[in-house]
């Protein structure tokens, strides 16, 4: 079932005396989800990412805009019945019940014609619970499982009654490094499998990356950048995108473009054609450094890491606006030992963004 | 080792407690069951240097004083009704205070102003306030008495007048009372307790509860109910013992002679007993305290028995 969010909009009022100021947690967010895909809503802690979600689940109420799944408004109706899945940031299994009785317990409030009989419940229980393979643990309590088990559960509960959406809040986030590779894999493949339209929230830009058909770019409230994974990072529309997508993160450098040439420093190291002349931000994806003996940007060079496949040449630049940039070259150019690096830039790698609003500049 | 070095400050430190406890609990506990076992045990005769022979003398004539059984029955009464019923209420007080948020500060104080009242002056006011409206003395020398406000209401809204605590009235009339009083008494504390509980419940169990459909009637009995469990059971288990030490809340109401006049004693209970005998008889004073504690020890074994298999901790 695809979801069409319009224009939707949450606004906390400031309480009190001190604390007047209201908060405009999600602003004019538009966005049509696909049928049966998983988007990823990635953004910095408290951009309001979980607001959007809760406001699909109908746990708290838009100020603003509408929400549809499909083509029904379901703006007004409650989350008691909405029949969407939603996993929480911190699982919020009930600690007094097994994992079975957990699991169990959304088909057990099912009312009506969609009422199931006993050992059908039961059945639907064990089918969710071998989906995310925890079938082995239904007499335990949430308490006496690790943390990626208890996140399988909570997947499984938010799965069993067959919701149309599946909403999951930064389920990885208590994980290890390990645990969240591999869960975020089973995610993928829970959701392939059982085509069930998902929203992954996550301030992981790797982990949405890796797992999503679209993700959503957030800041502050306000949508930034909506697209395939690959393109935003081939082509993200500002400057925060830029700098929030791709690990090690984008090098930004001072610049300025004159006569059709991109100048950083005073070395012209890139043809902009078609670009008016006027002071630009650079940004320069890691791999977008070509090691030239005689290229145009020179770098002082800090030291080199290699990391099997790849390797991180970490160097600086007066320009560049944090100490240190890294470039990633194929670990078959051998860096020649010395005071200074010097590259040839990447075309396609390299985005200039206004200095006032820090838009792209296209060229 | 360290250890055993700095054990004697330890044991140091803690002396005066120990002494205290020695003396003021730990010593009358053990002369309670000394005197228990002596037959016919009397604090004056012993003082006089009689010597008592040892049995169970004292439990027996406990057990055969009709008075005692009667004491028993009151308590025993007052408990069963009046545990259960304050606690539902205070759950319910509990739940509905936790729910509104405007206010909620002042009707917490409120609900709570009970507990930091004498209980005896309470008990004053409310035998006031259940008092009869009518005549004390028929004939010439008739003597309006105050009347009650309970009664007032009652004629207000075209009912009779009931005879609840004076002369004459009935015995399910005095329990009643009674009933009313323990539980208004007992709701502050449990109230407390519960909705400290109920603050200390994760607000998330009841979103997820939401998103999985649950209707209202269903998140009170499938949650709140049992991650209130460990508080319940304190409650109730707090309240048992109290119900088999009631006492105060008699005399408020009905004073020493624990009854309504003309028919002193009625609502007498274990520690009325153990009171009443403690002047004269201490030998039997001390067995029915043990009676009482073997009483008190059963039913809290009983509890936690009962409130291990069923709460969730
Ligand atoms: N109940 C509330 N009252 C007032 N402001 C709130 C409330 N809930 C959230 N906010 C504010 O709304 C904004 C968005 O919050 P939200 O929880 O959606 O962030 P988030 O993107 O999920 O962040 P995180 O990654 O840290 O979970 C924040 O600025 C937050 O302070
Ligand atoms: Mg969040």
């Amino acid at each position: 079932m695809k979801i069409l969010l319009q224009n939707l909009t949450k606004i906390f009022p400031g309480r009190g005396k001190k604390n007047t100021q209201e908060v405009i947690a999600v602003n004019d967010f538009t966005f049509e989800i696909p049928d049966g895909k998983l988007v990823g809503l990635l953004g910095p802690s408290g951009c309001g990412k979980s607001t959007t979600l809760y406001m699909i689940s109908g746990l708290q109420k838009p100020s603003g805009g509408k929400i549809f799944f499909g083509e029904d408004d379901v703006t007004e109706l409650s989350a008691e019945n909405r029949g969407v899945g939603l996993v929480f940031q911190n699982y919020a299994l009930y600690p007094h019940m097994t994992v079975k009785q957990n699991i169990l317990f959304p088909l057990q409030n099912l009312r009506g014609e969609d009422k199931l009989p006993k050992d059908k419940m039961i059945e639907r229980a064990y089918y969710a619970a071998k989906l995310v393979q925890i079938d082995d643990l239904m007499d335990r309590k949430p308490s006496e499982l690790s943390g990626g088990q208890q996140q399988r559960v909570a997947i499984a509960r938010a799965l069993v009654k067959m919701p149309k959406v599946l909403l999951l809040d930064e389920p990885l986030s208590n994980l290890d490094a390990r645990l969240r590779l591999q869960t975020r894999e089973e995610i993928r493949r829970i959701q392939k499998d059982t085509g069930i339209t998902t929203i992954f929230v996550t301030h992981d830009q790797e982990e949405a990356m890796s797992i999503s058909d679209l993700i959503v770019v957030m800041k502050l409230g306000v949508v930034q950048q909506i697209g395939k994974p690959q393109d935003v990072y081939d082509d993200p529309t500002n400057l925060f995108v830029a700098k929030f997508l791709g690990t090690p993160p984008i090098n930004v450098f001072t610049g300025k473009v004159s006569g059709g040439k991109l100048f950083i420093g005073d070395a012209p190291v890139l043809d902009v054609p078609g670009v008016e002349d006027r002071e630009v931000t650079v940004g320069i994806r890691p791999e977008g450094f070509v090691l030239d003996e005689n290229g145009p940007l020179v770098c002082g060079l800090n030291s080199v890491e290699v990391m099997g496949r790849d390797v991180s040449v970490v160097c600086r630049h007066e320009n560049a606006v944090s100490p240190v940039i890294r470039a990633i070259i194929d670990a078959d150019n051998k860096v020649a030992a010395g005071e200074t690096v010097r590259y040839t830039l990447k075309p396609h790698k390299v985005f200039l963004f206004s200095k006032e609003d820090e838009n792209r500049i296209r060229f | 080792m360290v250890e055993s070095k700095h054990k004697w400050k330890a044991w140091l430190y803690l002396s005066p407690a120990i002494i205290l406890l020695l003396v003021f609990t730990v010593w009358p506990i053990i002369n309670t069951v000394r005197m228990a076992f002596l037959e016919n045990y009397n604090s004056m005769g012993a003082v006089g240097g009689k010597i008592y022979a040892f049995g169970i003398g004292n439990f027996k004539q406990v057990l055969d004083y009709k008075l005692f059984l009667n004491c028993l029955g009151n308590t025993m009464l007052l408990t069963v009704l009046t545990v259960p019923l304050s606690t539902i209420l205070a759950l319910l007080i509990a739940v509905c205070l936790n729910a509104i948020k405007p206010l909620q500060r002042i009707l917490q104080t409120i609900f709570f102003l009970p507990y930091v009242t004498n209980s005896i002056a309470i008990g004053m006011v409310f035998a006031a306030m259940f008092n009869m409206v009518g005549s004390a003395f028929g004939g010439e020398n008739e003597i309006v008495v105050t009347a009650g406000i309970i009664n007032n209401v009652i004629e207000f809204f075209g009912g009779e007048a009931v005879n609840w605590i004076n002369a004459g009235s009935t015995y399910a009339a005095n329990i009643t009372v009674m009933v009313v009083y323990i539980v208004w008494n007992a709701l502050p504390f449990k109230i407390l307790i519960l909705l400290g509980g109920l603050q200390s419940i994760n607000k998330q169990y009841y979103d997820a509860a939401r998103v999985d459909g649950t209707r209202r009637s269903r998140v009170f009995t499938k949650i709140t109910v049992p991650l209130l469990s460990p508080m319940l059971a304190y409650v109730v288990i707090t309240g048992f013992i109290g119900g088999f030490k009631e006492y105060s809340s008699i005399v408020g109401i009905f004073g020493e002679h624990m009854g309504p006049a003309g028919d002193a004693k009625r609502l007498n209970t274990m520690v009325g007993f153990i009171y009443d005998s403690l002047s004269t008889q201490q030998g039997r004073a001390s067995a029915a305290a043990l009676i009482l504690f073997g009483i008190i020890f059963v039913v809290t074994m009983i509890n936690l028995y009962v409130s291990k298999k069923k709460t969730h901790y």
